[in-house]
């Protein structure tokens, strides 16, 4: 009985939206991408914003697709998300085995992540704010340099993905007080579309073919940092209604 | 397996039922959950005209991204629906719907997507240029599958397609290939879609 009145307590608590608490502030600043971009001199500048501490999970989205049905796997419009959107999922309202509710929600598209960060008063982060937030390590706010913390990263990306993820907020805080960048799920960021790969350019001298308006080019500034190349490569090769079984999302806000 | 073709019977038995009574009710039939127009955005055209995107239904449309200081590859995107018009009968040029929507929407106000039906000499009957709100571009670029980055000079970086939707907004046929000689496949997609009404 106790432990149901514990429950009860818990529940409300759980199906909360993410409030201030789950959002760490970061200044922002001048930061040096390792994206380098024909068009972009110099550092980008990045506005102080706010960003969830840690990746959203299935029991957060679980919520969501209680409160805005129209996100059920069952109902949603496939234009907005491919056929494996939540199908991991036990229900279209139902979480299951495969997806504990502290684990991180994978197997959802941009729009839908667009739409879950519009309920909750957030937008996703810009792929230069998010890369900001993940190159600090737990002590330092820019531990690029540090061969060790990039070994550290890069083994993660050597594990299968076929493992079960853990569950979010295991791994240590970064100096910002952001969790899981590294190590959990691959992040879905609110301008993954302007990733265009120069090596995408199939047709290269022919004009007919010509993949891009325009210069602008997009080439990798730090050829070591193997971490930032794969998130980028990985990105840049998604459409908005694409899932994966190891790409979910967190939010982010102006700090005004 | 049986399970999904349980569901395609139920569906194959709701969905009649469901209808008819929209039907009754001079209520348009939902729209496919394919359908591009699932996407509740409003734009602005070249007579500064508010209308929605799913306003576009009911009609096959070829749709592309551009914008108009562009230099480059949009001139071609222009000459790739003129070329597609160009390739059709008058009956089916009748069925046709083009509209260009535009990626900077806070330069291309309705003046400026006007001096490119001047300029270009466009069939007011048929095209229609136009720019969503700017929160919305990239969730239209989001649905016709077109990647995009604003330049500092103010020019963007862009993937060209021209994407041919039937009445619904669903995508019938895709084609990269720019310029005043369509993809053969494509014009024959077009044909198709515009073959009746």
């Amino acid at each position: 009985m106790r432990r149901l009145a514990a429950l009860l307590l818990l529940v409300p608590l759980a199906g909360l939206a993410a409030g201030a608490a789950d959002y760490a502030q970061l200044p922002g600043g001048k930061f040096r991408t390792a994206l380098k971009y024909e068009d972009r001199k110099g550092d980008a500048r990045i506005a102080p914003f706010a960003l969830m501490r840690k990746p959203v999970t299935n029991a957060q989205f679980l919520a969501f697709v209680q409160a805005h049905p129209q996100w059920r796997r069952d109902r949603v419009a496939r234009v907005f998300a491919e056929p494996r959107y939540l199908s991991h999922w036990a229900g279209a309202d139902a979480l299951g085995a495969r997806a504990l509710p502290q684990q991180p929600v994978v197997q959802v598209s941009w729009f839908a992540a667009q739409a879950y960060c519009e309920s909750q008063g957030a937008r996703l982060p810009s792929w230069d704010e998010w890369e900001y937030a993940a190159a600090a390590d737990e002590t330092r706010r820019d531990a690029r340099r540090d061969p060790a913390w990039r070994e550290r990263i890069l083994r993660w990306y050597s594990h299968p993905s076929s493992q079960a993820l853990a569950r979010t907020g295991l791994q240590a805080p970064n100096a910002y007080g952001v969790q899981d960048l590294h190590g959990l799920v691959w992040e879905w960021t609110e301008d993954f579309s302007s990733l265009l790969v120069a090596a995408d350019n199939r047709n290269q001298g022919d004009a007919d073919n010509a993949k891009f308006c325009g210069a602008g080019a997009l080439s990798m500034d730090d050829r070591d940092n193997y971490a930032v190349l794969m998130r980028v490569a990985m990105l840049s090769s998604l459409d908005a209604e694409d899932t994966t079984v190891n790409l979910g999302f967190r939010c982010a806000k102006d700090l005004k | 397996m049986k399970k999904l073709l349980c569901l395609f019977a139920a569906l194959a038995l709701c969905t009649p039922m469901l209808s008819a009574p929209a039907a009754a009710a001079g209520k348009p039939a939902p729209l496919p959950r394919d359908s591009v127009y699932q996407l509740p955005v409003q734009l602005i055209d070249q007579d500064g005209k508010r209308f929605a995107w799913a306003s576009r239904r009911g009609k096959v449309q070829l749709v592309a991204m551009f914008y108009t200081s562009c230099q480059y590859i949009c001139p071609l995107i222009v000459d790739s629906g003129k070329a597609v018009e160009k390739d059709l009968v008058p009956a089916e040029r009748e069925r046709l719907g083009i509209l260009l929507v535009s990626m900077d929407p806070k330069r291309d106000n309705p003046a400026a997507l006007m001096s490119i039906i001047d300029k270009r000499k466009l069939d007011r009957a048929r095209w229609t240029l136009a720019s969503p709100a700017p929160a919305d571009v990239r969730e239209i670029a989001g649905v016709l599958g077109i990647r995009y980055r604003a330049l500092a000079d103010g020019e963007f970086n862009h993937t060209s397609a021209l994407v041919l939707l039937d009445g619904d907004g669903r995508i019938l046929a895709r084609t990269e290939q720019m310029g005043s000689r369509p993809d053969p496949e494509f014009i024959a997609a077009v044909h198709r879609a515009t073959a009746r009404p």
